[in-house]
């Protein structure tokens, strides 16, 4: 009996919600003073080569938040860290040098440049978040937690009553 | 009746679509089909097994003591080199979370703008512009992303894979961006191993037949019969695959590109990620930085299970990771996808039929916290 009611409890919060999210798949929708989101990605800008950079193209959502020029400066030092990591020069064929002549076992107890870049720009990206996008109600993800595939900037919108977006 | 929510902490490599195998809680990754890669361990082994039994005492003690030595450093060398590459990330391009698929399905319709009913939509493939020269970046239905240049998706192993080149069976796992230079090292090093202990085996051999006769020794070493067969048979392919790979690395190209003709033909000559200088083609494949896996294997993630007491089957579901349904769906889970579609902030609103649903993607951790979530080793 009581797991009838429950099921038909199930049921009918399934039909409701289904209801509300055929408007808007990537919008969230609450029923109390929470945050909806929407998403923005920034695609990878592949002109160069397999070298990650991404696109410094300005998305239309983000217009009423911030600054073009802000937003094409984050990217561009993201660009340049992640050129910094890459950059084919003596420094890095040293490193491939001697770590296959001990058979990369060096790698065990050192880091490698591109991870000490990574730190850097997981640092920079917290640093942005926390002086500038926290404020404007965006939120950057690091492109390493997408694979490398794109920069994810969510946009915050506050609604003070539930209701369809 | 009552419900209980548990929650408990799962790595991700537990949650990690496609076809691969995990050990070590998430440390080493490879492909399903493991049986030729033991085979690949058996036959190096057990070669130099016999080596170092029949062989090496007599040449170390008549001929040179360094000679075992070196043949125990390149077989040590050998060993890392192939379970480097079996065990390692082959540079696998994770899945497009949900709002990112339909991000690119919303850009994808407004491309190919109102395509009139009983018509087949164009093919998905982006155009993009690299030294000059175009190339067609294809669409992955199964990982719902538009596949970044060079990468192929594997279907062995059900994976995206960046600068894919094969998938190899004799090493157990895909050989692409992050492993390729492990596997070119593994083929040259075993390809130095085996023409040193084939060469050691007829000099052995020769030495002791000026001694005691050509019999005599074959039955005094028989292990030395086995190991020249091994080794003549070994020596022709793997010689040969390092000699294919080197060519490709002093052009840049990978197996996959080869195969398929891209840069070759009527292309002679446009390969776009190629230097034009074979000395720098080889510093950039072999010497160039380490990449990253981007998968985070041993990173934490939040499950719920919502365990029933009258059902005494736990329901495992996810906190988040609305799905996209597509052909690979069963029907009946449909409707909980469209359902699941919304971040419940309440876990408690799970139902039975999201058990069924195949994960499209890792799920999502949440926002706030990804940033300051470190990986956890």
């Amino acid at each position: 009996m009581f797991i009838f009611f429950y099921l038909l409890y199930i049921c009918l919060k399934l039909i409701c919600i289904r209801v509300n999210s055929l408007c808007r798949p990537t919008a969230y929708r609450t029923s109390s003073n929470q945050l909806c989101s929407s998403k923005v990605f920034i695609q990878r800008d592949y002109s160069s080569g397999t070298i990650c950079k991404f696109q410094t193209k300005f998305p239309s959502e983000l217009e009423s938040r911030i600054d073009e020029q802000q937003f094409e400066e984050t990217i561009q030092t993201l660009n340049n860290l992640y050129a910094e990591a890459e950059k084919l020069g003596g420094k890095s064929y040293l490193e491939g040098c001697l770590a296959s002549l001990t058979a990369y076992t060096i790698f065990l107890c050192m880091e490698t440049h591109y991870e000490k870049v990574l730190k850097k720009i997981a640092r920079y990206i917290k640093d942005q978040n926390e002086k500038i996008y926290a404020p404007r109600g965006l939120l950057l993800t690091d492109p390493i937690e997408r694979g490398l595939r794109v920069v994810e900037i969510t946009i915050f919108e506050d609604r003070s009553i539930g209701s369809g977006r | 009746m009552s419900a209980v929510m548990i929650t408990r902490k799962v790595r991700k490599w537990e949650k990690l679509p496609g076809k691969n195998t995990f050990c070590c809680d998430g440390r080493v990754m490879m492909a399903r089909q493991k049986g030729v890669f033991y085979l690949t361990l058996f036959l190096i082994t057990g070669t130099c097994a016999l080596f170092f039994a029949f062989e090496c005492p007599y040449l170390a003690v008549h001929l040179c003591p360094a000679i075992p030595v070196f043949a125990v450093l390149l077989f040590l060398f050998v060993m890392a080199m192939l379970l480097r590459t079996s065990f390692s990330d082959p540079g696998v391009l994770p899945r497009a979370l949900p709002e990112e698929a339909t991000f690119i399905e919303m850009e994808i319709e407004a491309a190919n703008g109102n395509v009139p009913a009983g018509q087949r939509p164009p093919p998905r493939i982006r155009n993009v512009q690299i030294n000059n020269q175009i190339v067609k970046l294809k669409y992955c239905y199964t990982c719902k992303i538009f596949r970044p240049p060079r990468a192929s998706h594997c279907s062995i192993c059900d994976n995206c894979v960046d600068r894919f080149d094969h998938h190899c069976p004799w090493v157990g796992n895909c050989v692409g961006k992050r492993n390729y230079r492990y596997f070119y090292l593994f083929t040259l090093s075993l390809s130095l191993l085996t023409i040193y202990i084939f060469t050691f085996d007829i000099v052995h051999v020769v030495m002791r037949s000026m001694n005691g006769g050509f019999l005599n020794t074959l039955k005094e070493t028989p292990g030395t019969v086995l190991e020249v067969l091994v080794c003549f048979f070994t020596l022709w392919s793997v010689v040969g695959l390092t000699g294919f790979h080197t060519y490709l690395i002093s052009l840049n190209q990978t197996t996959n590109e080869d195969i398929k003709g891209s840069w070759s033909g009527k292309n002679r000559g446009q390969n776009p990620y190629s230097h034009k200088n074979i000395i720098k083609n080889c510093c950039e494949v072999l010497c160039g930085p380490t990449y990253p896996s981007v998968l985070d294997r041993r990173g934490l993630l939040q499950e719920d299970t919502l365990i029933s007491s009258s059902n005494p089957v736990p329901q495992t579901t996810k906190t988040t990771a609305p799905l996209i349904p597509n052909e690979h769906t069963p029907d009946d889970a449909k409707p909980s996808i469209a359902a699941s579609a919304e971040k419940s902030p309440s876990p408690k609103e799970e139902h039975p039929a999201a058990t069924k649903v195949p994960p499209l993607a890792s799920p999502e951790t949440d926002a706030e916290t990804s940033i300051a979530k470190e990986r956890a080793h």
